[in-house]
């Protein structure tokens, strides 16, 4: 059975001046998925969140929101959407409690209950009757995160939410984006240009680069193409080098890094290396297969500068 | 949810939004301490104030009763605030869209499944209750704390010449002048909300509103020739209708004429920053 795609774009794009900012974007969002919006800064993910919010009017093209035509029925496309674009910015002089009932009222409506339980998710329950302008930027961040679920809404769209975050609330979030996709059902389009944020949640991706689509897919199998290598821990590394150097009929190259090797190779001769680089004494500490979003990331963003 | 239900939800946010924040009530604390200033002042030196105004023609008339009263004061406080008035009104109302802008909170406003139709005439409804409120309290303090502090009596006006209206005559004009200073500080407030719309700082608003007020002012007053066509079309030429509600007989025609003009400026500017609003990009 084909996935309910329940975000779609066609073909847009945002044109400022004679700048394109975005340009001819299809995506799919299945329900269901943690899509991970990746690209480096600058390269409209931004415009794209701002068109898919309908705070920005494409150029080009048009955005499908649960079957409805954002332009044309914009309050049936976004009833079921929440989201935080960018920084999360609220009503300072006002307490969360507050901020989150003027953000109910204008989504139809929520019970108080609900305000309070949104803000126990995200760790400010202490602090609701505070005013904003007394929050650190991490507790803005999780009022974000707690205003795009008020409405409990099916997809949520969240553009880069662990910006200026520290290491502890960045896992926070991380956590919090599965729990809702796993125990909550929901939908989450997250953007980053952190690739290991979306290598650790995403199922699906799309990379964008200069506006433009640079590929769309599932990330497993995004991660399965390419080249991969091998990360070699292990001494006297004199050992190391002197089998890596032996072995070229299995190896396509290698190059040392922070005390390891990373050894271009197919996963299924890492035995033979293993069992070589025993042979030779090497004290083998760890073989780690490794085909990281980052390098694909790098690899596909560096590519499309190149051309 | 019904759409006029749900308007109102929208009207009760931009509410609280506005009423809880600082800056509203600068507006009505400098009334708070302006009016009480002058007032007390003017009870302090007696007379004096009215026998400076009346110099010159004084000799010419025997007036009889207590002239220098509340009514006299609260009078001559409405002539002269009607400059600074439009500035604190366009405090708030260029504030109101481009306030959002500032803070970042259209990011949070206009992602919600409500149109930003209604978002606009939320906020231009908030805006209109404001400018009444504060026009209702500038009334409210100036003649009532003059009748106060001054008494009561016949009420002398002087604007070319001298017209003495006779006490009961008085009450009803002064609720109809703070109504048509209302009527015309909601035009100024739709120049600011104008303004308002397209800048991403409150302060551009204010000071745009300020500078159109001064010119058109400058073009409705210095009497030159070449201006006399317009003149009287310019919204400045009938912003202080509320003047010939002191006249005897009232002119009711040209206040009517001043009040169209007036509705006029108001449905143009909402209209036009009406249109900028729903097709604006929310770069912010």
């Amino acid at each position: 059975m084909n996935p309910e795609v329940i975000l779609s774009t066609r073909g847009l794009g945002k044109k400022y001046k004679d700048r394109w900012a975005v340009r001819n974007l299809n995506l799919e969002v299945h329900r269901g998925d943690i899509f991970g919006f990746l690209g480096p800064n600058g390269a409209g993910k931004s415009t794209t969140i701002r068109m898919l919010l309908s705070l920005v009017r494409p150029t080009e093209g048009g955005v499908e929101l649960f079957a409805h035509n954002l332009k044309t029925h914009r309050a049936r496309a976004l009833r079921s959407v929440g989201g935080i674009v960018e920084k999360p910015d609220f009503y300072l002089y006002l307490s969360a409690v507050r901020n989150l009932e003027l953000v109910s009222a204008l989504s139809g409506g929520v019970e108080k209950k609900r305000i309070h339980e949104v803000l126990d998710l995200v760790g400010l329950t202490g602090r609701a009757a505070d005013k904003v302008k007394t929050y650190s930027h991490g507790m803005k961040q999780r009022l974000g995160i707690a205003q795009s679920l008020l409405s409990d809404p099916e997809l949520i769209i969240l553009d880069e939410p662990t910006n200026g975050l520290d290491p502890q609330g960045m896992k926070e979030v991380r956590e919090l984006v599965l729990h809702l996709s796993r125990d909550q059902k929901k939908t989450v389009f997250l953007s980053s240009h952190l690739l290991n944020e979306i290598e650790l949640v995403a199922n699906r991706m799309a990379v964008i680069n200069k506006g433009e689509l640079v590929v769309q897919g599932d990330v497993n199998r995004l991660l399965d193409e390419g080249e991969r290598y091998v990360m070699v821990k292990g001494g006297p590394k004199r050992s190391v080098k002197s089998v890596l150097k032996k072995n070229k009929n299995i190896l396509k190259g290698f190059t040392e890094r922070d005390g390891s090797f990373e050894v271009k190779m197919d996963f299924k001769d890492v035995p033979s290396l293993n069992k070589a680089l025993v042979k030779a004494g090497v004290n083998v500490a760890a073989l780690v297969p490794r085909r990281s979003l980052e390098d694909f990331f790098l690899s596909i963003t560096e590519n499309e500068s190149r051309v | 949810m019904k759409p006029i239900l749900e308007f109102f939800r929208i009207v009760r946010c931009e509410m609280i939004k506005t009423f809880l924040k600082k800056r509203t009530y600068i507006g009505f604390l400098i009334i708070l301490l302006i009016v009480p200033l002058v007032e007390v002042a003017l009870k302090l030196e007696g007379g004096r104030f009215l026998r400076m105004s009346m110099r010159g023609i004084a000799q010419d008339f025997i007036l009889l009763g207590n002239l220098f009263n509340g009514w006299f004061v609260g009078h001559q406080i409405m002539n002269s605030l009607w400059v600074q008035i439009p500035v604190l009104i366009s405090f708030v109302a260029g504030d109101q869209l481009a306030g959002e802008a500032t803070g970042g909170t259209y990011r949070l406003l206009l992602i919600r499944p409500v149109s930003r139709t209604k978002i606009f005439f939320a906020k231009f409804f908030t805006t209109v209750l404001y400018v009444t409120i504060f026009v209702s309290f500038l009334g409210v303090l100036s003649v009532g704390l003059a009748l106060l502090l001054l008494g009561r009596g016949d009420m002398i006006i002087l604007q070319q010449g001298i017209l003495v209206l006779q006490e009961s005559d008085v009450a009803w004009r002064f609720v109809m002048a703070y109504i048509l200073a209302a009527w015309s500080m909601t035009t100024v407030a739709s120049i600011a909300f104008l303004m308002s719309s397209f800048v991403e700082n409150a302060i551009g608003p204010i000071v745009g509103t300020m500078g159109v007020i001064i010119v058109l002012t400058v073009i409705t007053v210095i009497p030159v020739e070449t201006f006399s066509g317009i003149r009287e079309y310019l919204f400045t030429y009938h912003m202080v209708v509320w003047q010939k509600v002191f006249m005897d007989p009232v002119p009711w025609n040209d206040i009517g004429i001043s009040v169209v003009n007036l509705a006029g400026y108001t449905c143009a500017t909402v209209a036009a920053a009406w249109i900028i609003f729903v097709r604006k990009d929310i770069l912010s």
